[in-house]
């Protein structure tokens, strides 16, 4: 019994000491971000690593997302013959939540993991340290570009998915069920409020901020050799993943109420 | 030049620097020794300020850095420059990029002085041509040579060599040897390296310092280390596993 009671209690202070130390981390990132010099050029380049190169992997999830969306829909919905609503729940789900959610995860997977490997190697082979003695910020050179970019890109990239799953549903309710194509997109014009976007848009930068500090947090601190990065990798996905899918609903019932 | 009083460090349960006092002067080559996980790496990332003491001071030409904000250490640390065991070298950048790093980012000089610069600087560590490679096209010893270029870019008074010789071949090992000496006859820096290396030390120091068990225990020329009647001091430089010291994780 005090053994549960221990590793409980073990388990609540790893929790308030990580937080504890992403907040720190977040502080510093916000502070500076503000202070010149800016680094520009890392965030762009940043923003076309995170952004613009997971385009295809995002196009690709939105589309099949859209269209498994329809086909359920369509299906489930003809028993009790509302199947011309179709339209109308593709653009809620993707605006409300696959949009921002699924890109989340996609982001998280593919630049997530890159950036607590890329730091987490660049910690263990003290490039971390020597960019401390060329008089320069570490925080300020790796993590604000890349916070930046997460939470600029997420919401760039959740308007490209919502678009792109909508039109996956229509494929799949003109094409494949032959339903009115005026139908579906009145039906999606219909009950799709702006709020809908903006609210999903202002998840997606959030999950787009955490996800960056997360795998900065978790690169930056890293240690034990390649097996270290092995974990911080591992442990950036993870807690990421689980960050997004917690917050979103919190979030959601807070912004959609 | 740099003056050492009391260090304390302590990471976890491990209590790493127990008291550390250590004078550099100007212009002289300090060679600090001591056993592998004796701290050396750790005493070294105090000076240039990596890494804060939990109790004592550090003194660079007498202001003490302990307890500087961020840009007034950066100030200190624009009089440093350091060589990393495994180089450092940033894996995203240029070879010329590395080496006129803190150029580039002071924004004093176009990108076309910085590379003049930065081979120039490449030259003097006995590089040519290597320019545009990324650093893992770079064989061990090529790497060191260019993280020796970054590190006296911008002519830093004061240089940091952490096991310059580790992981080398014996030649590699005794030509970085000779760029120390060179480095220092021809920039007249101060130096500070650490090594457990005793060939090296004798090669490159003024005086050598041997650290153990968190402590300086002895500071010497290296012909007075070698005739050194401390036994731990002996035992290391002659390097015998029989004797006071005591090996990690072995029991006698």
């Amino acid at each position: 019994m005090l053994r549960v009671i221990e590793y409980i209690g073990s388990l609540i202070i790893k929790f308030a000491d990580e937080t504890g130390r992403i907040l720190i981390l977040l502080f510093s990132t916000l502070k500076q971000m503000i202070l010149p010099p800016y680094e520009i050029r890392n965030i762009i380049k940043q923003m076309l690593e995170i952004g613009v190169m997971s385009v295809p992997v995002v196009l690709i999830t939105a589309i099949f997302t859209g269209m498994v969306l329809a086909l359920q829909t369509y299906t489930g919905f003809k028993r009790f013959g509302a199947e011309s609503l179709v339209g109308s729940v593709v653009a809620l789900s993707m605006t409300r939540e696959m949009g921002p959610v699924l890109t989340g995860l996609i982001v998280t997977g593919r630049a997530g993991a890159a950036m607590a490997a890329e730091l987490g190697t660049m910690r263990v082979t003290e490039q971390i340290d020597a960019l401390e003695t060329l008089a320069t910020n570490p925080v300020k050179y790796l993590i604000v570009p890349r916070f930046l970019s997460g939470a600029l890109m997420l919401p760039a990239l959740t308007v490209l998915s919502d678009i792109i799953g909508i039109i996956g549903g229509y494929i799949i309710t003109v094409g494949l069920f032959g339903a009115s194509s005026a139908q579906y997109w009145r039906r999606v014009w219909d009950y799709l409020e702006l709020e809908d976007i903006y609210n999903g848009l202002i998840k997606a930068c959030f999950f787009g901020a955490s996800i960056a500090l997360i795998s900065c947090y978790k690169g930056f601190y890293t240690s034990g050799g390649a097996e270290g990065v092995g974990k911080a990798t591992t442990g950036a996905v993870v807690l990421s993943f689980m960050t997004i899918l917690i917050s979103d609903y919190f979030l959601s019932a807070w912004l959609f109420k | 030049m740099i003056r050492i009083v009391n260090v304390h460090k302590t990471f976890g349960a491990n209590h790493v620097l127990r008291g550390v006092n250590l004078e550099i002067k100007k212009g002289e080559s300090m060679v600090v020794i001591g056993g592998s996980g004796s701290g050396k790496s750790v005493l070294i990332k105090h000076i240039i300020g990596i890494l804060k003491p939990d109790s004592g001071d550090i003194f660079v030409d007498n202001i003490n850095i302990v307890n500087l904000k961020e840009t007034e250490l950066n100030k200190i640390r624009k009089k440093f420059g350091m060589l990393f065991q495994g180089a450092a070298l940033f894996d995203s950048l240029r070879v010329w990029e590395n080496v006129g790093f803190s150029l580039l980012r002071e924004r004093t000089y176009s990108e076309k002085e910085v590379r003049r610069i930065a081979s120039e600087k490449l030259r003097l560590v006995g590089l040519a041509g290597v320019e545009d490679l990324m650093p893992s096209e770079l064989s061990g010893g090529m790497k060191k040579r260019v993280g020796l270029a970054r590190a006296i870019a911008h002519n830093p008074e004061i240089l940091l060599y952490d096991e310059p010789t580790t992981g080398l071949d014996p030649i590699m090992a005794d030509a970085i040897n000779d760029l120390i000496i060179e480095m220092r006859e021809k920039l007249s820096v101060t130096s500070v390296t650490i090594t457990h290396d005793m060939q090296s030390a004798y090669k490159i120091a003024d005086r050598i310092a041997m650290l153990y068990e968190g402590k300086i225990i002895e500071v010497g020329t290296p012909d007075e280390i070698k005739q050194t009647e401390n036994p731990i001091v002996r035992q290391f430089i002659t390097g015998s596993a029989a004797g006071p010291i005591r090996i990690e994780g072995v029991t006698a």
